[in-house]
């Protein structure tokens, strides 16, 4: 009796504050925009029947001839990419140098890694805006050491978004991948050098095939929610940034085009569909293997 | 004791420089007398007292914190309610969205999130406000929390909490008196993060938020989108400041731990 | 007569603590405990012996109301608890892990289900001190479990499970993280309590040593099932099946066909050009009937002279011998192939002894060392 109600509690808050709104999103994406409170029609007032009958997809197809929407998620889709490539490159030598370190410095390293996580990611995004601009730190550095004459335009392009979340990303990609390379056996590589192998290729042999699993969760939890990044796109980005979740805020708060809005979420969703479907069964597998 | 090869010692400070050089930055010009970030203007506390002086600021601070401590108290109830339902209870009906629904919020892009409910609300005739706010950072926190506590569940011994029932405990007394203050450094590392989270969150805020409830990310957010802001410098170093201490305080507190553990342990094998 | 051998088991006008009656468990299609009825009395030092899987720690956990029921019924002092949960009945388990509360002291541990039962502070602390003398942990009190050793931390699972004065103490695998010695002497430890509490314990363990050391009576199990209740004594000398025999200590078995040869005796015939075995057995069997002969090492003699008496003699080779110290067993390897072991006590100094590898030997028993098998 009792254990029903210690199920049912969560249960029932997040029905009704996570699955129901998620209904409402897929049937607002099927309705119209009107200039009313709330601005979209048809509404449960009118009635059930009116409700399915003004329901149809005339957003998801409006979606398709607009280009701006396709072009944002496949933008969204190479940027998110992209980032998490570059993300993996500076984060894999730092985990491993981690995993490498004498037993004393492994709590402070791992104090280093995670401050950042805990500091206000907004505040940590912002802080790119004062460096990357014309008159900014990096632009005053190059001239002032004569590397460059003219600033370099970095804010406000794709690059400084590549920036912004590599280094807001940057901790995901480290932990896991520590994790397992901390948890990897030493005299593996041992025994691959004593068989002939030379520390790179022991390395490339060895190593990263066992660190695959720290790898693949950490490109995971890059990868998902860049795609769907609202406020680094929007910060350090351009007007030539073209990322979905900016497309969706700005469709929501400045056309006021909630049926539109809700069309894009839909079809986001069903984009990361996939990549989380992957990441569980990724997850699921790793666990499985532990037991 | 192994020594760090040249290449791995580049690593880590290149890397670790990356990720603090701009926090040092912001730290370093919230005390520029100038505005802008090309002129040095001299050692200036101004901007701290331009912040701390914002009536409109310290509002949006007090609705923040307000919000984050009560969303991040009820996500961490519910969160740990839900831990231990996955973690305990074998198949039960519905378990696969339950634990579907848990986990969602982990890779659900915050805009979506914050649109869904912000819809839901609207649906439901409900003001946006202070509520809405709470409703919302619980929702997507406890599962957050629910993360944290279950992997410290899975390893939890049972046996413990049989033992509890063997001497004569009810369910909910054994998991008061001996599971809740066994996990309590989990519990309390989520509700941490669902602080963390509540506070920071600037996406599902602004879909979520009323007029008269605006929170702090989201007076930061209209600050710096026109760009460089000095009173923001001066918040951020404030925020920085406050979060390097605490987690340099939680480092040291669980040194300390470990090395009195260890300390325990040779004494008790000495001792037979 | 005796009147202070302790064996309610043999009286009829006894009532036993628990009964299982039919009792019956299933996990989904495994079964777990299959029809499984018997009594057990109070104060009895009761042990569930068998290999992993055979059932004892379910029966345990069914006792003590951590697995319910499938079919049957559990009386405990004569109440059908099926339906009585673990925090209410009069049962109190040590559990394999100990399972102390971390976060409490020894003496809050200790403490702990008599403040359950909102007992007086003056009457816990009385109690507590009690069981703190008992296990001699009195200096320990203060300390918590990650500060005192292994063999201390038994002893506070021990005395928390007793603090409540249970009727029935269940112990699972009590002793198995002990090391030899400390397991020694923690079982007659574990008995003069037993004997001093006059409470009834029933103990879960894999090994047999054990087992026969402290037990009053032994159940070996298998499979779910009880394959025999007996005293240690009981179970050693007269098995009633060649795996309980094989089970507890060392035995050769020979299998052979039986003749009738008298009043409690039968011919054994086990082998070609072989002389058939005399063997005494109050179990009946038929001509022709296919039996085993159990025969423990030590009631083997080895000698390199032919024995004068006639029955049950038989020649061979030293296969191997193994030197344990205080015994020698022979490996003798009879013309037909089949190992037969025979056990002596180093009486004799090493160099001393005649027998060697590759002697021949000649093995003998007497027709009442051994136990006829049907199967």
């Amino acid at each position: 009796m009792r254990r029903f109600a210690l199920i049912a509690v969560p249960y029932v808050w997040l029905l009704a504050l996570f699955l129901v709104p998620f209904l409402i999103v897929f049937k607002i994406s099927l309705s119209d925009i009107a200039l009313a409170i709330p601005p979209y029609t048809p509404t449960l007032k009118d009635g059930f029947g009116a409700l399915i009958e003004g329901l149809d997809f005339e957003n998801f197809v409006f979606l398709t001839t607009d280009d701006l929407y396709y072009k944002a998620y496949l933008s969204s889709l190479r940027i998110a990419l992209i980032s998490t490539l570059l993300t993996l490159l500076i984060g894999y030598p730092m985990a491993y140098a981690m995993a490498r370190a004498p037993q004393e410095w492994r709590p402070t390293l791992m104090m280093l890694v995670i401050l950042p996580f805990w500091t206000s990611f907004l505040i940590r995004v912002y802080a790119w805006i004062g460096i990357l601009s014309n008159e900014g730190l990096l632009n005053q550095l190059l001239m002032g050491m004569g590397l460059i004459s003219e600033p370099l335009t970095i804010l406000n392009t794709n690059t400084a978004v590549y920036i912004g979340i590599v280094y807001t990303y940057l901790p995901f990609m480290i932990l896991p991948i520590y994790a397992a390379l901390d948890r990897m056996d030493d005299s593996l590589i041992e025994a691959a050098e004593d068989l002939g192998c030379s520390r790179m290729s022991a390395f490339w042999l060895v190593t990263i095939p066992l660190s695959k699993n720290g790898i693949i969760a950490g490109c995971f939890l890059v990868f998902i929610p860049a795609l769907g990044e609202f406020v680094i796109p929007s910060l350090l980005g351009g007007s030539g940034t073209l990322m979905i979740g900016k497309v969706l805020f700005e469709e929501f708060f400045n056309n006021r085009d909630w049926p539109v809005a809700s069309a894009v979420a839909v079809v986001l969703l069903l984009i990361l569909i996939i990549p989380i479907v992957l990441f569980q069964r990724n997850q699921q597998k790793q666990a499985e293997a532990e037991t | 004791m192994k020594r760090l090869s040249p290449f791995n010692i580049t690593a880590l400070t290149l890397g670790f420089a990356f990720l603090y050089l701009p926090m040092i930055l912001l730290v370093i010009y919230s005390f520029n007398a100038s505005k802008l970030v090309t002129v040095w203007a001299g050692f200036s506390t101004r901007w701290y007292a331009e912040l701390l002086s914002d009536e409109a600021f310290l509002d949006a601070a007090r609705v923040t914190i307000k919000v984050a401590i009560m969303s991040s108290t009820l996500a961490t109830v519910l969160g740990t309610m839900a831990a231990y339902v996955l973690v305990n209870s074998g198949r039960f009906f519905g378990r696969t969205l339950f634990s579907g629904m848990i986990y969602a919020p982990l890779v659900m892009p915050e805009v979506i999130t914050g649109l869904s409910l912000l819809l839901l609300f609207i649906g439901l005739g409900l003001d946006r406000g202070v509520l809405t706010i709470v409703l919302a950072h619980t929702t997507f926190s406890m599962c957050f929390v629910s993360v944290v506590v279950s992997s410290r569940l899975v390893s939890f011994d049972r046996a413990l909490e049989e033992a509890a029932l063997d001497l004569g405990c009810t369910r909910l007394d054994a998991f008061r008196l001996v599971t809740l203050p066994i996990i309590a450094p989990a519990v309390i590392s989520g509700w941490l993060l669902a602080f963390t989270l509540s506070l920071d969150d600037l996406v599902i805020a602004s879909f979520v938020s009323g007029p008269s409830s605006t929170t702090l990310p989201i007076k930061i957010w209209s600050a710096v989108r026109l760009g460089v802001s000095p009173q923001i410098n001066a918040l951020s170093t404030i925020m920085i400041a406050i979060v390097t201490f605490g987690v340099i305080a939680a480092s040291l507190v669980s040194k300390r731990n470990a090395v009195r553990a260890r300390r325990d342990a040779q004494a008790a094998e000495r001792a037979v | 007569m005796s009147t202070s051998v302790f064996a309610p088991w043999d009286d009829p006008d006894a009532k036993p603590l628990i009964r299982f009656r039919n009792v019956t468990k299933r996990f989904g299609d495994f079964v777990a405990i299959d029809d499984l009825t018997q009594d057990i009395y109070a104060q009895e030092f009761f042990a569930l012996l068998g290999p992993s899987g055979c059932g004892k720690t379910t029966m345990m956990r069914m006792l003590a109301g951590f697995e319910s029921v499938t079919e049957g019924t559990i009386e405990l002092a004569g109440q059908d608890i099926a339906n009585v949960p673990p925090n209410k009945r009069a049962v109190n388990m040590m559990f394999q892990s100990y399972a102390l509360f971390p976060h409490l002291s020894v003496y809050e541990n200790i403490a702990f289900g008599l403040r359950r039962d909102k007992m007086a502070k003056d009457k816990i602390d009385a109690r507590v001190a009690e069981m703190l003398k008992l296990t001699r942990l009195e200096k320990f009190a203060r300390r918590k479990p990650h500060q005192i050793s292994g063999g201390q931390r038994q002893r506070v699972a021990l005395a928390r499970s007793l603090a409540k004065a249970p009727k029935l103490l269940l112990l699972d695998e009590p002793l198995g993280a002990l090391d030899k010695k400390l397991r020694q002497d923690t079982q007659f430890e574990l008995m003069d309590i037993q004997e001093s509490t006059g409470t009834t314990f029933v103990i879960v363990t894999h090994d047999q040593e054990e087992a026969m050391t402290v037990a009053s009576r032994v159940a070996v199990m298998d499979e779910g099932r009880i394959i025999q209740v007996a005293t240690p004594g009981g179970i050693y000398e007269t098995p009633n099946s060649v795996y309980v025999a094989d089970f507890i200590g060392d035995v050769n078995i020979i299998k052979g066909t039986a003749k009738p040869a008298g009043k409690g005796k039968y011919f054994l015939d086990w082998g070609v050009n072989q002389a058939p075995i005399l063997a005494a057995s109050d179990v009946g069997f038929s001509e022709g009937q296919e039996c085993h002969l159990a025969i423990r090492p030590e009631k083997i003699t080895i000698t390199k002279e032919k024995p004068e008496e006639a029955e049950n003699t038989v020649q061979g080779k030293v296969l191997d011998i193994a030197y344990l110290g205080n015994l020698s067993t022979y490996y003798v390897q009879l013309p037909d192939g089949q190992i037969i072991k025979a056990q002596t006590a180093n009486t004799r100094r090493l160099s001393k002894r005649g027998i060697t590898w590759e002697d021949p030997v000649w093995v003998r028993w007497t027709a009442t060392a051994g136990v006829l098998l049907e199967k």
